[in-house]
């Protein structure tokens, strides 16, 4: 075996421009994957025009909000290209420069404070059924968030003008010099006004203030837990029902990475298996087959390799040559992105596994397909669907499709490579060890199919 | 003398499971002895490669038996099994340590040297010849000293003074004391080169015997022409592959 890996590794050695190929489109297609997965139009370009004056307020009372306030929070909410005019805006859309255009009119300061006219604002897009269908729901959230930030603005605004009604304290900002009295404050204090007071009508209508002072403390103290229920009735909390929450940029590192270790694998297996059928050389390798029932072979000697020994270097080989270049692209991948290296033996682990079960499938395509070019495009042909397939969200199809798509990945390593080394790198569920387990097994099928593949050799 | 092949009641049926089978080899034995250079001839799908796969360990027997020599059976197909990427030397290397032979390096030196091939030894053998391919494909069945040869029409594709040099080798491999088993269509090549001839013809074998004994068979008729001979026979045994083909009226 320690012969035929290194004729196979002096073969490789010497198809520099096929080693070449098989490095870098895997390599290019998992980094077009995982660029597509990490930069979703969650954020889209945005053009944004600010008509608002400079320094424009919203008068809360005795409290000023920002206008600029909202356009921080939409600016934080996506892409933003700032223009000028509404003219300037429309242009950037119609060239498709940005998804969309949010104006921001001059009068919303005015609008928001008038409490009677609803402040509005504009958004400008173009395009087919797709971008529309983004910017309905793209930039419709962005606002929504943007909107929930300014109102919270607002709402704290208002929330201290009533804090100052109900303790008190300077009233600057009302134009008066002096300190405004609490009106909590207002009921003990009429009460020691009224033990002096001779009964009549002064003291009754004394007595009406004292009262109503004392319903005005106990009704204002919760209209401000009022004012945080109408800014937003209902509050999102999420919960994750397993694992760990994983990073988008982890997990599209994750996806490039498995996508790279599957082509490798599966490519370098299968062509090496079909490699040797191709060039006529397995049929002298693995020749004497055992005999048919009441045959005999006397004298035979044995094979050079035996058939399972060979798949096992062909294995090994490409197992071990794509776990060097998956692990040196996380590696690589982890200077820009953060990942806990305090892991690294643990993302080892996963490559390994998963290596070892796309060689496998590699195995099985090359024993079937019997000659390279059918091999290659066979290995082409099933890894990529099984990657997508992999990748395809709940919810976004019908749930028998969704279910078939499940039973699919789940008998081709991709998915449970996918999971071991999201696993191994971001702690996400199912565990390191069903994962691993389940690669495992698919090992052994696909190894025993590869096996069986090879018994006829002509 | 003890054969160093022996080949007895050989039968081998292609599918059958699901399909109907094909029955490619019936009741065929035959011995071989050292330093016999065995001709297997016979019209297409008389399963001469049958016999020879079966004989070289590729294909399992339905039936029978081949008893083979202590070391084994060499053996090259008639595609050249061999590395394209790697050198004349590095192929007869490899094969020589898979074939755990004591000395490879010697092995290899003295391959290169018997097959011709010592100034071509670092040179890739996908870009030899056909007829060099050919020389390295044997010198590689060769490499673990087998005493028995397989060849399955080893000159097939191969121009006149490529099989003239092939021959050569070949016939020295038999004077040295090799068995070597050959198949061919080409008839005068094994009247030339072969001490025995074996026609098979639908599995079966009809003839076994000197080259010269298929002549007499055929009578004075086909002179000292052995294709005109082994043609006469297989019709005067009414094997159809052995009739001339008809064509058409107006066929150019």
């Amino acid at each position: 075996m320690k012969w035929l890996a290194r004729k196979d590794l002096l073969v490789l050695a010497r198809s520099r421009l096929l080693v070449a190929l098989l490095v870098v489109y895997p390599v290019a297609i998992a980094l077009l994957i995982g660029f597509a997965i990490s930069r979703s139009p969650s954020r889209p370009r945005v053009a944004i025009v600010d008509e608002t004056p400079p320094g424009e307020t919203v008068r809360v009372g005795s409290q000023r909000v920002s206008v600029g306030q909202y356009a921080r929070g939409l600016f934080s909410q996506v892409q933003p290209v700032t223009v000028a005019t509404r003219a300037q805006a429309i242009e950037r859309v119609k060239s498709a420069e940005v998804l969309a255009a949010v104006v921001i009119p001059a009068d919303i300061a005015a609008r928001v404070a008038s409490a009677t006219a609803q402040a509005e604002v504009e958004v400008i897009y173009n395009g087919d059924a797709l971008e529309q269908s983004i910017v309905q729901s793209q930039i419709g959230s962005a606002l929504a968030q943007a909107n929930v930030g300014f109102s919270k603005q607002i709402q704290q605004a208002a929330a201290k003008v009533i804090e100052l009604l109900l303790k008190g304290g300077d009233l600057g900002a009302l134009g008066a010099d002096q300190k405004l009295i609490a009106l909590d404050q207002i009921p003990p204090l009429l009460q020691r006004v009224l033990a002096h007071q001779p009964p009549g009508p002064d003291r009754a209508a004394l007595e009406r203030v004292a009262d109503f002072a004392r319903f005005a403390a106990q009704n204002l103290s919760i209209s401000k837990q009022v004012l945080s229920t109408v800014g937003q009735p209902i509050r999102v909390r999420s919960t994750l029902l397993a694992g760990r929450r994983t990073p988008l940029n982890s997990f599209a590192v994750v996806v490039a990475v498995t996508v790279s270790l599957m082509f490798l694998c599966v490519l370098l297996a299968a062509g090496g298996v079909a490699l040797e059928r191709e060039e006529g050389t397995l049929a002298r390798l693995v020749r004497s087959p055992p005999a048919a029932p009441g045959t005999g072979t006397a004298g035979a000697g044995g094979a050079l390799v035996s058939r399972a020994a060979l798949l096992a270097e062909k294995a090994l080989l490409a197992a071990g040559c794509a776990f060097a270049v998956a692990f040196a692209m996380l590696a690589g991948v982890g200077a820009f992105v953060a990942l806990d290296w305090g892991r690294i033996g643990l993302w080892a682990l996963a490559l390994a596994f998963a290596a070892l079960a796309f060689a496998a499938l590699g195995l099985a395509i090359g024993a079937l397909a019997r000659e390279l070019r059918a091999a290659s495009l066979l290995a082409f042909l099933l890894s990529l669907p099984l990657a997508l397939l992999a990748l395809v969200p709940a919810g976004s199809v019908s749930r028998a499709f969704y279910d078939a798509i499940g039973a699919v990945s789940f008998v081709f390593p991709f998915k449970a490579s996918l999971q071991a080394l999201d696993a191994a790198v971001n702690s996400a569920s199912p565990s390191l060890g069903a994962s691993i387990a389940h690669l495992a097994v698919l090992t052994g099928v696909f190894g025993a199919l590869a096996r069986l593949g090879l018994r006829q050799l002509e | 003398m003890n054969p160093v092949l022996s080949v007895r009641g050989l039968a081998k049926r292609y599918g059958g499971r699901w399909s109907i089978g094909q029955q490619a080899l019936r009741e065929v034995g035959f011995d071989a002895h050292a330093g016999e250079l065995v001709a297997i001839v016979g019209p297409n799908g008389a399963g001469k490669t049958t016999l020879l796969s079966i004989i070289a360990g590729i294909l399992a027997p339905s039936a029978g038996e081949v008893r083979r020599a202590e070391r084994g059976v060499g053996w090259a197909p008639q595609s050249p099994a061999l590395y394209a990427k790697l050198s004349v030397a590095e192929n007869l290397a490899l094969f020589a340590r898979l074939e755990q032979v004591a000395d490879p390096d010697a092995a290899v030196a003295r391959m290169l040297e018997h097959s011709g091939l010592r100034e071509r030894a670092g040179e890739r053998a996908g870009r030899l010849s056909g007829g060099n391919r050919q020389r390295l494909n044997v010198a590689i069945a060769l490499i673990g000293d087998p005493p028995v040869l397989a060849l399955d029409e080893p000159s097939a594709s191969l121009d006149p003074a490529q099989r003239e040099r092939l021959w050569e080798f070949v016939g020295a491999l038999a004077r040295a004391g090799r068995t070597i088993v050959f198949s061919t269509h080409n008839v005068a090549e094994a009247q030339r080169h072969a001490d025995r001839l074996i026609v098979l013809a639908g599995g079966r074998i009809l003839f076994d015997g000197a080259p010269a004994a298929l002549l007499a068979q055929a009578g004075p008729g086909a002179g000292a022409d052995l294709e005109r001979a082994l043609l006469d026979f297989l019709r005067a045994r009414g094997e159809p592959a052995a009739e001339p083909e008809r064509y058409p009226e107006g066929t150019p």
